[in-house]
Order: structure tokens, then C-alpha cells, then sequence
């Protein structure tokens, strides 16, 4: 791989390219799904080629290929020059990279036990096992399990000399319990809804997280969510359990920091952001018990967006996002840091695949744990609504309003979890709500969540990111507007 | 496209790079052969080929200038072998010998891990299919130079109405081949491309965007042109009180909201109990002016013939009068159903099933300027932005408008508003459908491409407001 590397970087510098920087790729996948007792996803995907991102001009050019010989790669670096001239055509200034430091390297993430190394049977005989536990349950309508596996091998070189190799392995799990009923579906999911849990790691994750033991509660619940009271339309307190806050995390906090959406880069599709250049180091973001991080590094736990440098080739950092409340930090590139003015990029340049052009995402963006148990988080609050899994999230373009809708509800009263709630919603104002939260449960209840399904960019680019959180209270929050129309 | 002046002289000095072109069909059914030959001398008893080929090139532009611009080619065979009852699949893009043939033996191996499967079917022989062509060389040539002065034009109108301008300016073509070891043989190719653009004016925004197969019916400049204005008329939004209006949905709107049905049509769906029409097929379960068809022959709709497993598609009247009157089929749930499948399988295996991917909607007659004029208080939807769903059943979708929400009062838009979050449920909003316009093939940014109307709707419930 790094004679083509070489050889494209080559071809590009030949051509006019004042930089340039190459990543090949060999990825593998593995997908297993049963639904109804019945195995339903089969597959397996192998994809390779070589991506060149070059600058001509003062322009950008990108372009790729899976033709991986001699004459494909120099193709390739010759059209991604092409590209590059065409788009002169429409600039307004030369794109400026701050300076970066070249490294050649060499980094494996963690990976105790091979997911493509364990017998395929003993994966499917889990997954069958666990969801034949789930269709026995009376009531359940459709029971679903699924697993998926990754394996990427990448190579990134530029043209100012990083030679860096990456291994990541990365693996999900999840099942879903489904139930029709009088005019009704409800559905509960077990650990995390839209395909559970996803880390980067192997199949010490699947043995960790006993689908044969949570399979049936999950299924129960799913049945009684239909003889549960509606959740109430009202204003008041919430705790939300660790996954529905990493994704509130990943919504309020995780995209509106991302500076190529605060520069307008985004604006036909993901949107802008309000947290706009004049609000850094300026606004209360949140309540003084928040601190957010954005941490790549392998110290912060094997999250999605855990790695050792960035397809830029920027080593992975820990970044203050907030603070004690204070907006202090956004997510950058080698180009968006020199339009602000930063000295280095935080190091988020990410693609889905050799072929998509690296862009700014989410690494860990990940709320840092307080000091309270659960328990004691229950026995001090006199009236809420616990929402735990979600259901449903939307949020406006500029990230300011959102409603969130989980699969289960439980009330608390008196410092006591009680009954069951369906349907349970909350919506708010980002600033207003995170200014609202007054209790981060301890370390002892937090987990790295892995949201696979980031979306981004034209063309979409799907990217993995991580949330840390614990579950957290939140006051004066609105709730049950979802279904207040119903 | 309308191409500027300077752009055909430049074309004539011949200083354009080449786009990628597809590879010719016979390298592809080369493919095809060299798999199947491979699969016989292995004894496997049933091999599907699939081989797809993509050309993409996509320009993109914000802050008036041209920030990212790409381009790709890839070809991906996809190989589905039977053994004993048992299926698998495996995908590479590595088209050696050697590759091929591993990628062939893991399909093999993966399928016999698994247990028997009772209700897989023979794979199909021969079929016939209706020939749609859909791929026009003048897209296909589109070249990298040609979108970066479309694309320029645009950001300079964008600068002469002090606004900033961002998008998209793609173009590709594809091709698929599918044979397998039955004897069947289905080949398609197209081209696209897509021009979307977001005009800010300040702190207002609005937005446009088409999707067509041929480039010659795509205008980016009059798409700017639209935005643009729009754009200028969004600005000081009023902010309402929350509640139920009078909407009048452009076609993008209609598009990605109605378009979040598009799953609940499967048979599959409706036999896993998580349809919204589970126990509904033969109801009235909308206005007597609602229609749907899925129609992949349509002349405004893009896609192949035939469906994951080579079936040829039917046209299908899903609704008719407001009635869900069929469902697609794939061969697995018509067997299961006792009728005959419509060509709307997914490749096998999966879970899912089927799905109507050509959805056209019916149109009216009345115009969006009618519809306005008509309207003695409501609101005008440009686009809606991240719609999901709230409540499965009901089809309770929330989502927030954007780029252009504008008020109408006695007949005119006197204003901009505020966006709004909906919490509305599709099957009773198609229930409050008062007019229609002329159905068209439309593009949002939630939902693929499908051909439908403008609507006027009373009662669209807005249950919440934002700070812009």
C-alpha cells in the first residue's frame, strides 16, 4: 500500500500539488441478523482502494479509486489535480493548513478477542438463542437481534512526509423486542436501541453484555409499555439514563461545536450552528457541574472515536468542550483552526471510507462523570420522570430546539422509582436545558455509548462516534409535548 | 444545464480532464461468467452475481466559494451462493481470480454455518424486462470545470444580492448487472445529477433543489435564482404562538414527510406487526383525494427494472381514493401470502423483505399560487428538516421546518415566520389534504426521490418554536 501511496503523492506533486495527503484502505465487515427466530442478514464485505486529497491553486481536488495498480492510483492523483483547477475557478482565498508535525507510526486499537477469528456458528447460536428468549415472552410481535463487525486497516501518507498505519476493530450488539397491540406498537431494546452497543474493540464486548440474561426483561417490558399510563404533559424534572444522554450529548453539544457547521460549511445540508465564533470562552453553555471533553486518545476508554492521529494526520487530543458551564473548545481541522486563528488543529478529520473525503466529526465527545450514586440521585428527588432508551431525536438546524422521545418512562415519587410511563418525550432549548442539569451520577454509572450512525457531509458520510455519560437530573424541563396533539 | 458561453470554449479547446467512464457491459458480464464458472468447478448448487459499478463527482460550495470537490469510482461484485437450503452473501471490490474465488467460498462457507432455512427459494430463471432508458451521455460527460462555472454562477448572483451561497453540484452515473446461476441476466445503467442550493440573506435562509437523469433539464441558476429570493423575503421572521395551521406544503416537504410511508407498504412490514397499516389494508385510511402508485416506469422516476432477486417491478396502485388498497411483494412474503410477488424484493438474504421505491404520489390541479390565493391564514413549508418518528402506529412524525416559513393572510405571503417543530401524524394529515397540485419528480434531504404534489393541509399541528 505505501508504494501506491507514494506513487499517487508522486503523480499529484508532478502535476502542480502543493500538498497532498493519500489514504488507502482495506476494510472488512461482517453483518448478522435474526428476526423471528430466523436468521436474517447473512453477509460479509470486503472493500480496498485509495483516496487523494491535493491542493492546486490554492483549491482543494479530491478523488478515488479501487483500481490499485500503478496506472489506477496515478489516475487518480492526476484527476484529484483536475479537480482541484476546476474548483480555482470559484475561490475566493487559498486554503491555509496550520502547521502540523510529520509522523511515521505504527497503531493498533485494542482488540482482545478477534470477532472474524470466532466461530461464525457460536455468533449466530447466540443471536438465535437470544431471540428465541425474546419470542417466547406472550405479547412480543417481532423479536429482532443483530451483530456487526469491522475491521479497517488504513495507510495515511502526505506529502510532507507522515507515514502512519491504523488497525481498528470495532463491533456492535443489540437486541429489540417488538409488541402490536390494541391499535399500539411498542417496542424496548436492550443495551441501546438502534443496534445496541458499538465499541471499538472485539468480541469481548459481545460476551460482556449477556444478551441471554437481559433478553427476556426486554421482552417484558415491551408487552407492559401497553398497559402503562401515558406519560404526562407537563413541566418539571427529568433524569435521563447514560445512553439517552449520550445522544442528547451527541445532538446539543457534539454537533454545534463542529467548526466547519459554525464556518457555514454545512449550511445546505447538516445546518449552521449558534455557537457562533463570538460566543467562545463567552457563554454559559450549561449549569457549573458540566464538563465536556472531546477526547480521541485511547486513555478516554475504546469508544468510536477513539484512534491515534486523524486522516489528516493529527495526533489524537483531549479537548475541553465546556468547562464548570463555560463554552471553552470547538471540534477543527488543519484548515478550519487557521480561519479562527488557532495555532494546531484538535484533530477530528475523519472519512467513512477511502472513498469520502475526510471531515470534521465527533470523536469523544463525552459529559465527565460527578458525584452522586443512583440511588441516591433517586432518593433525592421528590417528583420526576426517569427516560431510558431512545426513541426518537430531532433537532432544528442550528441545533438550538430539540425533542427527544425514549422507549420507556418510570415515574419517581417520593425518592422511589414507580410505575411504568409509555411514551415518555421531553423537548427544550440546548443552552436552557444544559443550564437546568443539577446532579451527574459518579464514574461508577458511566459508560462510553457508541453512536454508529452519525451522518454528515455530501455525499453522506456515515461515522461512528463515542458519548460518555452517566445518567444526569435535569429541572424545569418540558414534558410529554410529543404526543400532546394525540 | 445551461451551459455559459465560456464553458463551450473552453470545451472546444479540449482542455476538460475525462470524467470516468463505466466499463462495458461485456467486461461486466465477464465478471459475472468468470464467478459462475468458479461456482460450477465448487459444486456450489445456486450462485447469484451481482456487479455494480459507480462514477460519482460531486462540487460543493459554501461561503460563496468552491470548499470541496470529489470524486469516485468503485465496482463491487456481490456474490450470494445456496447451499442446502442455506444463503449467504459476501461483497468485494478486489476482481482477481483468486479474490473472486475466496469471496465465492466465504459466501459458501457463511451459508453453511447457518441452519437450514425452510422458505428460501429457488433463485429465478430468465425473465423479460421492460426497457426504460435512463442514462444520457451528456450527463456522463458532465466534467469537473462545467460544475465549478455553474456552481460560480451562482455564488456570484449570491454576491450581488449580498447573500452567501452554499450546496451541491453532483453528477454520476452507475450500472448493475445481475445473473446467476439459473440463467438469468438483468442489466441497467443511468445517470443523475443534483443541484441544491441554500441562499442566506443575513440571518434569514431559504433553499432549492432538483434531481434529474438528463443534464439538460437541470438549471442551477434558476435554482439559485429561487433561493435567492426566497431568501430575501425569510428575513425579520415574526414568531407565532404554537398550534394548528393551515399549511401549504411545497413538493420537498411533501416529499419528505409523506415519503416516510414508504416502508409501511411492504407485505413484510405488515406481516411483523410494525407497519402503520398493519390491519388497515382495505380501509379508508385517508382522504378520498389521496392516491399512491408505485411506478418504477414512470418517466420522472430513476431506478432499475427488476428488484434485488431480477424480478421484473409491476406498477402498483397502493392507495386509490384514500383506500390502502395492495401492498409490494417480494417472492418470499407473496408466497407466504398466497399471491403473486410485484418485483420489489431487496437482495436476498435479509430481514426487511420489499419495498415500493418509485412512489408517485397524485397531483391536482391547483397551483402553489392558487393555493396561496385561496388561503385566508396559514403558513407556506419550503422544506422540513430531521423528521422521525414518534409513534409507529399512529405515524406521529416531529421534525422542524426550514430554509422559508412564511405567512399567508388574505390570499398573499405578507411575512416570514419563525420555525416551527410539527408533531403531526401523516395518516390523519393525508385525511386533511384540502387541494392538490401537479404531482413532479422532487428532492428533499430526508427521503429519495420520489414524484409528488404541492398540498394545502388544515390542521398541521406545530407544537413548538425556535429562536430563528
Amino acid at each position: 500500500m505505501w508504494d501506491y501511496c507514494a506513487n499517487s503523492l508522486d503523480v499529484a506533486r508532478l502535476r502542480g500539488a502543493t500538498y497532498g495527503d493519500v489514504r488507502a484502505m482495506h476494510i472488512r465487515q461482517r453483518n448478522l441478523t435474526t428476526k423471528n427466530r430466523q436468521v436474517g442478514t447473512l453477509g460479509q464485505t470486503e472493500s480496498v482502494g485509495l483516496g487523494i486529497r491535493v491542493i492546486v491553486n490554492g483549491a482543494w481536488g479530491f478523488a478515488s479509486t479501487d483500481q490499485l495498480t500503478r496506472d489506477g492510483v496515478a489516475g487518480c492523483a492526476a484527476q484529484a489535480v483536475t479537480i482541484a483547477k476546476a474548483s480555482a475557478v470559484a475561490k475566493k482565498q487559498g486554503v491555509r493548513l496550520v502547521p502540523e508535525a510529520t509522523y511515521v507510526d505504527s497503531w493498533q486499537g485494542p482488540c482482545l478477542k478477534d470477532p472474524f477469528e470466532i466461530p461464525l456458528a457460536a455468533q449466530l447460536d447466540l443471536l438465535l438463542a437470544a431471540d428465541a428468549a425474546i419470542h417466547k415472552v406472550k405479547g412480543v410481535t417481532l423479536s429482532e437481534t443483530d451483530m456487526q463487525f469491522r475491521k479497517i486497516d488504513s495507510w495515511f501518507a502526505s506529502s510532507t512526509g507522515s507515514k502512519i498505519h491504523q488497525r481498528r476493530v470495532i463491533s456492535g450488539c443489540g437486541l429489540v423486542a417488538t409488541s402490536f397491540k390494541n391499535d399500539a406498537i411498542q417496542k424496548r431494546s436492550y443495551p441501546n436501541s438502534f443496534g445496541g452497543q458499538h465499541i471499538l474493540g472485539g468480541y469481548e464486548l459481545i460476551e460482556s453484555l449477556d444478551l441471554l440474561k437481559h433478553a427476556r426483561q426486554t421482552a417484558e417490558e415491551s408487552v407492559a409499555l401497553h398497559s402503562a399510563p401515558q406519560c404526562p404533559t407537563k413541566t418539571g424534572t427529568i433524569i435521563l439514563g447514560g445512553s439517552q444522554l449520550g445522544l442528547q450529548i451527541h445532538e446539543s453539544v457534539g454537533h454545534p461545536i463542529e467548526l466547519d457547521r459554525v464556518l457555514g460549511q454545512e449550511a445546505n445540508f447538516a445546518g449552521t450552528s449558534f455557537l457562533t465564533l463570538d460566543q467562545l470562552n463567552r457563554l454559559r453553555y450549561a449549569s457549573p457541574i458540566v464538563n465536556v471533553v472531546a477526547d480521541a486518545r485511547s486513555e478516554h476508554g475504546p469508544g468510536l472515536g477513539t484512534f491515534a492521529y486523524d486522516d489528516e494526520g493529527v495526533p489524537a487530543q483531549c479537548i475541553d468542550i465546556i468547562k464548570e458551564g463555560q463554552f471553552r473548545g470547538y471540534l477543527s481541522s488543519r484548515e478550519t483552526a487557521a480561519l479562527i486563528g488557532l495555532h494546531r488543529s484538535g484533530g477530528t478529520m475523519r472519512a467513512e471510507s477511502w472513498n469520502r473525503l475526510p471531515m470534521i466529526r465527533m470523536t469523544n465527545v463525552s459529559l465527565r462523570p460527578g458525584s452522586w450514586t443512583f440511588d441516591n440521585l433517586l432518593a433525592d428527588t421528590d417528583d420526576a420522570i426517569l427516560m431510558e432508551t431512545n426513541r426518537s431525536w430531532s433537532i432544528d438546524d442550528r441545533r438550538y430546539q430539540f425533542q427527544f422521545s425514549t422507549e420507556i418512562g418510570w415515574e419517581i415519587k417520593g425518592g422511589k422509582k414507580t410505575r411504568m410511563v409509555k411514551n415518555p418525550s421531553y423537548s427544550g432549548i440546548t443552552t436552557e436545558f444544559w443550564n437546568s442539569c443539577d446532579a451527574i451520577c459518579s464514574a461508577d454509572h458511566w459508560v462510553l455509548w457508541g453512536t454508529p450512525n452519525c451522518g454528515k457531509g455530501q455525499p453522506m458520510q456515515t461515522m461512528g462516534t463515542g458519548h460518555g455519560a452517566s445518567p444526569a437530573r435535569f429541572r424545569n424541563v418540558k414534558i410529554g409535548s410529543a404526543f400532546s396533539n394525540q | 444545464m445551461r451551459l455559459p458561453a465560456k464553458n463551450r470554449t473552453a470545451r472546444a479547446r479540449g482542455d476538460h480532464a475525462q470524467t470516468p467512464e463505466l466499463r462495458g457491459e461485456k467486461v461486466l458480464y465477464g465478471i459475472i461468467d468468470r464467478v459462475l464458472r468458479l461456482a460450477k468447478s465448487r459444486r456450489i448448487p445456486e450462485t447469484e452475481v451481482e456487479v455494480d459499478e459507480v462514477v460519482d463527482t460531486l462540487t460543493r460550495f459554501a461561503n460563496n466559494t468552491i470548499h470541496q470537490n470529489v470524486a469516485e469510482h468503485s465496482l463491487t461484485v456481490s456474490i450470494r451462493a445456496v447451499v442446502d437450503g442455506r444463503t449467504a452473501r459476501v461483497s468485494t471490490n478486489r476482481l482477481d481470480e483468486d479474490s473472486l474465488a475466496a469471496a465465492l467460498e466465504d459466501a459458501a462457507f457463511l451459508a453453511a454455518s447457518q441452519p437450514r432455512d425452510p422458505h428460501l427459494l429457488p433463485m429465478l430463471g430468465k425473465h423479460r424486462y421492460h426497457r426504460v432508458r435512463r442514462f444520457v451521455p451528456a450527463t456522463a460527460k458532465l466534467s469537473a470545470d462545467e460544475r465549478a462555472r455553474a456552481v460560480k454562477q451562482a455564488c456570484d448572483l449570491a454576491e450581488r444580492k449580498g447573500q452567501v451561497a452554499a450546496g451541491i453540484f453532483s453528477s454520476g452515473q452507475n450500472q448493475i448487472i445481475l445473473g446467476n446461476s439459473r440463467g438469468l441476466l438483468a442489466s441497467y445503467r443511468q445517470t443523475h445529477s443534483a443541484f441544491s442550493v441554500t441562499m442566506h440573506h443575513g440571518a434569514a435562509a431559504s433553499w432549492a433543489k432538483a434531481n434529474v437523469a438528463d443534464i439538460r433539464r437541470l438549471h442551477p441558476v434558476d435554482l439559485a435564482k429561487t433561493a435567492s429570493e426566497k431568501a430575501a423575503r425569510a428575513q425579520n421572521p415574526v414568531e407565532l404562538v404554537p398550534g394548528k395551521f393551515t399549511v401549504i406544503l411545497e413538493p420537498a416537504a411533501v416529499l419528505d414527510l409523506v415519503g416516510f410511508l414508504f416502508y409501511d407498504f411492504a407485505a413484510t412490514a405488515v406481516h411483523d406487526k410494525r407497519s402503520c397499516l398493519s390491519g388497515r389494508v382495505g380501509k379508508r385510511l385517508f382522504g378520498k383525494n389521496i392516491g399512491i402508485t408505485d411506478d418504477a416506469y414512470h418517466p420522472e422516476q430513476l431506478g432499475a427494472p427488476f428488484d434485488g432477486e431480477g424480478l421484473p417491478r409491476k406498477k402498483v396502485a397502493l392507495v386509490h381514493q384514500g383506500v390502502v388498497e395492495q401492498l409490494v411483494y417480494s417472492r418470499r412474503s407473496a408466497k407466504r401470502g398466497r399471491t403473486r410477488p410485484t418485483g420489489h424484493g431487496f437482495a436476498l438474504p435479509n430481514e426487511y423483505g420489499e419495498a415500493p421505491m418509485n412512489l408517485v404520489v397524485a397531483g391536482g390541479t391547483t397551483s402553489l399560487e392558487r393555493m396561496i390565493a385561496c388561503t385566508d391564514h396559514g403558513l407556506l413549508v419550503t422544506r422540513l428538516w430531521y423528521i422521525r418518528e414518534v409513534d409507529p402506529y399512529e405515524k406521529l412524525m416531529t421534525g422542524m421546518t426550514r430554509d422559508g416559513l412564511f405567512l399567508v393572510e388574505k390570499g398573499k405571503i405578507t411575512g416570514a415566520a419563525r420555525n416551527f417543530r410539527f408533531n403531526q401524524s401523516i395518516l390523519e394529515m393525508l385525511r386533511n389534504v384540502e387541494c392538490l397540485g401537479p404531482a413532479r419528480r422532487s428532492s428533499g434531504e430526508e427521503m429519495f426521490e420520489m414524484v409528488v404534489p404541492p398540498m394545502k393541509v388544515r390542521n398541521f399541528n406545530f407544537s413548538e418554536v425556535t429562536k430563528f
